[in-house]
């Protein structure tokens, strides 16, 4: 069966650094995966590189098979990538309900994107919020609505870069609670650095050291791994 | 909700916009009305410069540009032709279709945002120096010489369409100097509220996401520029009606700086802003012309700065947010003194 997508020796030069180095990475249709590793371990560039913002230095990225290497980011997302950055890419001036018709609007008919922004906004439980501007929303609740632009837009993949960064402790519970219901319909690679957080979702997971993958497997046995261990302690023995 | 308040908005503006179209002749004498008709069409420019900056996030030091392109067709083909009907149609077209030229090389060559200002400063540059150097008779298109410095004075009127013999009296100049602002700020309006413009603004909120939503970013910007290119060549062709006359002075940097300090002052992501900071600097600089105390780009520079350090949003969006204050608090989500721009038209959000 031909994986949802695949990186096949996808390499990241920026001058003399390498920040992702012939990473060979495969995901299923319908999987749930998690990215972890420390700071600079290329994670984000990686997912750059899958959503077109960076173009890799070599290798190749296919999505279904289909060679998408170097393609721009819109035509990207067209074919059904959708992500949530680091940094939270919103539109601050616009309220939320705003920001999610824009996500829900491309390539659907008017009746189509109201009644997705209106899904997503329960589903999100941003209804309460909808009319407020997002550039005055608490950071946590920014994050929640570009996840929801995310979903919005229907994608059929869905990266989630750190999407529980600066939530309280009750934000990441529902925050975990959403990406198990977004699994039910659709695939997602989820970078995240708290370990709580992974448990709550992981089944599988990828360990990123110095641009490489360093592990792959059940998280279970990935948090029991002294290597995984010890470059996150900061002990470069691999 | 907002829609229909955006809508309420538009309708009452419409009016106000027919009511001075119709009732302007009545109240100013010729002269006054000559004076107001130049002011309309500076505002035409004002809004073409509005509607690329402030809603499509696209810094354009080079409206001049396409102003001057579209009063230089006018006064060409007018002089060839004898009937104005296809110099109005080519002084919106051409300069729709060299600002599509330079925007394709600007977006689809990932220009930065700054690089945009100085490559369209630097193409006024250029066209100003272009025009001013067309001085003898082998610069002559036709039955038009270019003229250089000097520029092409008696540019033929404005005339009823296919009777090159009814050409239009000033009253009536400014009937379609008038019509045509109303018309362009409906237009504008109307981009605005639709599903194009929403797409605008919200690439000028965040061009990343935009393209990571799937929309291609380049095309958006590439036609928004575009229209502001015809919007402003149809203001270059007024411009040259009101005077019958056209000179390389249109290119000039005072030209495209006084565009800027429209918008600025009148309020960066409105529509409203730039036409009411066109009409009142350009009020304010024929009534500094009349005096010889001080120098009127001393005033105009120093009223510039005054704005930028004190009301950095312009009077309009000041005015507004006033205004909503001041409402009842049914409006708990009013949003006083944000300074961000409202989206898509509706200028009077609560």
């Amino acid at each position: 069966m031909t994986p949802l997508i695949q990186a096949q020796a996808a390499t990241m030069r920026f001058g003399g650094v390498t920040a992702v180095n012939h990473v060979d990475f495969t995901l299923g249709e319908m999987e749930l995966r998690c990215l972890i590793g420390p700071n600079g371990a290329g994670k984000s560039t990686f997912f750059k590189m899958l959503t077109g913002q960076l173009v890799p230095s070599s290798g190749a990225v296919l999505f279904r098979g289909r060679d998408i290497t170097g393609a721009a980011p819109h035509e990207i997302a067209r074919l059904g990538i959708g992500i949530k950055t680091q940094v939270p890419n919103v539109f601050n001036g616009l309220t939320v309900r705003e920001n999610i018709a824009i996500a829900a609007a491309r390539g659907k008919s008017v009746q189509q994107a109201r009644r997705i922004t209106e899904e997503t906004l329960t589903r999100a439980r941003l209804t309460g919020i909808a009319q407020r501007v997002v550039g005055q929303l608490a950071h946590g609740q920014r994050q929640w609505v570009e996840i929801a632009t995310v979903l919005a837009q229907e994608p059929e993949l869905v990266l989630l870069d750190e999407p529980a960064a600066g939530m309280t402790h009750e934000e990441v519970l529902r925050t975990a609670e959403l990406i198990r219901e977004i699994n039910r319909s659709q695939a997602l690679i989820v970078v995240e650095h708290d370990m709580q957080f992974i448990r709550m979702i992981a089944r599988r997971v990828t360990v990123f050291n110095q641009g490489s993958i360093l592990v792959e497997d059940d998280v279970e046995a990935v948090l029991a791994n002294q290597a995984v261990r010890d470059v996150y302690l900061g002990k470069q023995a691999a | 909700m907002s829609l229909s308040s955006g809508t309420a908005s538009f309708l009452a503006m419409l009016a106000i916009g027919l009511a001075l179209l119709v009732g302007a002749p009545m109240v100013f004498d010729l002269f006054a009305l000559l004076q107001v008709t130049v002011f309309v069409a500076m505002a035409v420019l004002a809004l073409s410069q509005g509607f690329i900056w402030g809603y499509g996030g696209i810094m354009s030091f080079g409206q001049s540009a396409f102003f001057g392109l579209g009063g230089y067709t006018y006064a060409v083909v007018a002089m060839n032709a004898g009937d104005s009907t296809g110099a109005v149609l080519l002084a919106i077209l051409l300069p729709t279709l060299f600002a599509a030229l330079l925007g394709y090389f600007m977006f689809y060559g990932r220009i930065s945002d700054a690089y945009v200002g100085v490559i369209t400063l630097t193409v006024t540059i250029i066209l100003f120096s272009v025009f001013n150097s067309t001085a003898g008779d082998a610069y002559t298109i036709g039955n038009a010489p270019l003229g250089g410095f000097n520029g092409m004075p008696a540019v033929p009127p404005l005339n009823i369409p296919g009777r090159p013999d009814l050409p239009l009296e000033p009253e009536q100049l400014w009937y379609a100097s008038m019509g045509c602002l109303v018309l362009v700020y409906g237009l504008l309006r109307g981009i605005l509220a639709s599903r194009f413009g929403r797409v605008v603004v919200a690439i000028r909120e965040n061009e990343t996401r935009a393209q990571l939503l799937g929309y291609d970013t380049r095309l958006y910007k590439l036609l928004v520029f575009a229209i502001g290119g015809g919007i402003a060549g149809a203001a270059g062709c007024l411009f040259t009606n009101w005077g019958g006359f056209i000179s390389p002075t249109v290119f000039s940097l005072a030209t495209s700086a006084q565009v800027l300090i429209y918008v600025l002052v009148g309020g960066l992501g409105t529509l409203l802003g730039p036409i009411l900071g066109a009409i009142a600097i350009q009020y304010l600089i024929s009534l500094l012309g009349a005096q010889q105390v001080i120098n009127a780009n001393l005033v105009l520079g120093v009223i510039l700065a005054a704005f930028v350090l004190l009301v950095p949003q312009g009077v309009v969006p000041v005015l507004r947010d006033a205004l909503a204050r001041l409402r009842p608090p049914s409006h708990p989500r009013a949003k006083p003194g944000n300074g961000l721009p409202d989206a898509a038209g509706v200028e009077a959000k609560p």
